[in-house]
């Protein structure tokens, strides 16, 4: 059974597309992000809309391998080749798109995209323990403050990010309460419409209709679920989804999984809770406050990564999940060399076996996935 | 009598095995263009010499890539599944195995009851696999069911491409170097062994592993293997069968 509300995320990319040009012809502002690590509240301080931008499909990888190595992950590939083709209306409408150094890949590729947009690129220290991290990130936020100040002209207030901020923890608070709803067994809502919530959120310019939205998803949930319905089996074994992020447009390997019987209870990815299960301290100064939040994200592209492990160990057990499976995008060497270590805290200490599934955007390998995670789900 | 039919649709070869508490017959046949009717044929090959129809069959299981396009199965497992099924009624001291089959090389761990604990799977390409000694072979003129013999007490060349196509291209320029075909063909099965070790080091193998699939049957790789992974390795009787039967196990005991 599927949730009717469900219609609404559905629709909410493609209507956001629309919705991106009127923002345009009303005089507002947008500036397009990538990835996790960004401080989108500031954005939206600076009286600009923050929209996710296209990276998460096959389709415009062949004209980003014109530029860029073909042995190279999708994610930037697909991010590039989106980008310089003029097929991500989103990032055709941004005014400014706000970038991060998370990796090399994306790094290098920000260079060449830079030719295309007005862009500011984070620079995340890809030390975890780094002495002056929060201090590096405070003087991080501050620099795209003042970015967004001279180039949309502006001022960034205090009062008016600490409105932002509540705001936007409200809506995390709000996601997490859907998300928790996968405690229960079966599953109400399956692993590929969460996501679509989850992923919809960043490219949605009503936020006060994405989060009615929710609410009323959530309260549609609890009802089918009194009724016993749900979107798994009680028969499902219970599966985390793990490593890099899995956008709208790639959900293959999820379908896989739930086709294959197995229950999606939720994402510790960036696509998934990553972002969500910590709030921005409201005590604080906010930009303190913000450079706080974003410096804690565990990323694989921070070394150590002790994070990833401690709300992976959390996760297993709230949720009561019987198998992790871990989705590695070709040349992601963070997320790959991570898994190792994954796959060994998660046995060591849960008893929860990992399965590594390395793969791309393109369709190929649909039935070589299908084999493992059949065998996978069968070993559980 | 109870009777159960597992059929493994690989990609080379399709096979059958017919059980009844204990195997009684098994059937292989070439798979062919057409899967669904590779099965069909198996399964008429494997009855008719026992009297017996699909209706005396009280489940029929599938395995294999060809498992999932037809209607015929009443249950489907992942080939995995069901090798290490097989393997533990046949060799019950095994810990895992290694299977060399046509399309993707697998390397299982398992655990009592042959229940799978880990497995490792080659990648989406033919480095490691049937197809890889296949390719390779045809570059040189032979048959695979050649290369064991003629690899026998040869001086293994040193091959390093495990990308068939690459691979075909380091055997041109190693015969051009003047290099006998037995050193070559030495050098391959090498290469296999090391790619195959790789795999097994993921997998923590104490004892006895079984060696199935077709390629098993090459005395010399499973000699370098055997070496290479520092366990004894052990080839069950008509290792091509093993899924088929670890399927007709399963549905036997459902």
């Amino acid at each position: 059974m599927r949730a009717q509300t469900m219609a609404y995320f559905d629709q909410l990319i493609p209507s956001g597309m629309v919705m991106a040009k009127e923002a345009k012809e009303q005089g507002r502002n947008v500036v397009g992000y990538y990835c996790v690590f960004s401080p989108i509240e500031l954005i939206e301080a600076a009286g600009a809309v923050p929209v996710g931008l296209c990276a998460t499909k096959q389709e415009p990888i062949a004209e980003a391998e014109k530029v860029l190595p073909r042995n190279l992950c999708p994610l930037v590939k697909s991010s590039y080749g989106f980008a310089v083709s003029g097929k991500c209306p989103f990032f055709h409408f941004a005014d400014i798109v706000l970038a991060e150094t998370t990796c090399d890949g994306k790094k290098k590729m920000y260079e060449l995209l830079a030719e295309h947009k007005p862009m500011i690129v984070l620079d995340i220290p890809n030390s975890s323990n780094l002495e002056d991290r929060q201090a590096h990130w405070v003087k991080q936020i501050y620099r795209a403050k003042d970015y967004f100040e001279k180039n949309l002209d502006v001022k960034i207030s205090n009062e008016k990010l600490a409105e932002v901020i509540r705001t936007y923890n409200e809506e995390r608070k709000l996601l997490m309460e859907l998300v928790s709803l996968n405690k229960l067994h079966p599953t109400p809502i399956s692993g590929t419409d969460l996501l679509k919530v989850l992923w919809g959120r960043s490219f949605q310019f009503k936020r006060d209709e994405y989060t009615a939205k929710v609410k009323e998803l959530i309260a549609e949930l609890k009802e089918m679920t009194a009724k016993g319905e749900g979107a798994s089996q009680p028969s499902s074994k219970r599966i985390l989804i793990t490593g890099c992020p899995t956008g709208t447009g790639q959900e293959k390997v999820m379908q896989v999984i739930e086709e294959a019987g197995g229950a999606i209870v939720l994402q510790e990815s960036c696509s998934g809770i990553k972002g969500l299960v910590d709030l921005v301290s409201e005590e604080m100064d906010p930009f303190e406050a913000l450079a706080e939040k974003y410096s804690k994200i565990p990323c694989s592209c921070s070394s150590p990564n002790t994070g990833r492990f401690k709300l992976l160990s959390r996760l297993v057990q709230e949720y009561n999940v019987d198998g992790v499976v871990d989705i590695t995008l070709q040349a992601c060497h963070t997320y790959n060399i991570e898994s190792y270590s994954i796959k060994e805290h998660l046995k060591k200490n849960h008893n929860i076996p990992l399965l590594q599934i390395e793969t791309d955007y393109s369709d190929a390998d649909r039935q070589q996935i299908k084999l493992r995670v059949d065998a996978f789900l069968e070993m559980l | 009598m109870k009777w159960t039919v597992g059929i493994d649709i690989g990609s080379v070869s399709t096979k059958a095995v017919l059980f009844n508490g204990e195997q009684v017959d098994s059937k292989i046949i070439p798979t062919g263009w057409s899967p669904s009717q590779a099965g069909q044929e198996v399964l008429e090959r494997l009855l008719k010499p026992q009297g017996l129809t699909r209706d005396d069959i009280s489940l029929l299981v599938g395995t294999g890539y060809g498992r999932i396009q037809q209607g015929m199965f009443d249950k489907t497992f992942s080939e995995i599944t069901c090798h290490a099924r097989g393997v533990h009624y046949l060799l019950p001291e095994a810990c895992g195995l290694i299977d060399i089959g046509g399309q993707d090389s697998k390397v299982i761990g398992f655990g009592e009851k042959g229940k799978v604990e880990d497995f490792v799977l080659n990648d989406k390409c033919a480095a490691g696999t049937g197809r890889f000694l296949q390719v390779t072979a045809q570059t040189l003129g032979l048959e695979v069911s050649q290369l064991s013999a003629l690899a026998e007490d040869a001086d293994p060349a040193d091959i390093n491409s495990m990308c068939a196509v690459f691979a075909e291209s380091e055997i041109i320029g190693l015969l051009a170097q003047g290099i006998t075909v037995e050193s070559i063909v030495a050098g391959l099965l090498k290469s296999i062994a090391k790619r195959i070790s790789v795999m097994a080091g993921k997998i923590h193998f104490q004892d006895t592993v079984a060696f199935c699939g077709g390629v098993a049957q090459n005395q010399v790789l499973k000699d370098l293997l055997s070496q290479e992974i520092g366990c004894r390795l052990a080839v069950p009787p008509c290792p091509q069968a093993v899924g088929a039967l670890g399927a007709a196990i399963l549905g036997y005991e459902l």
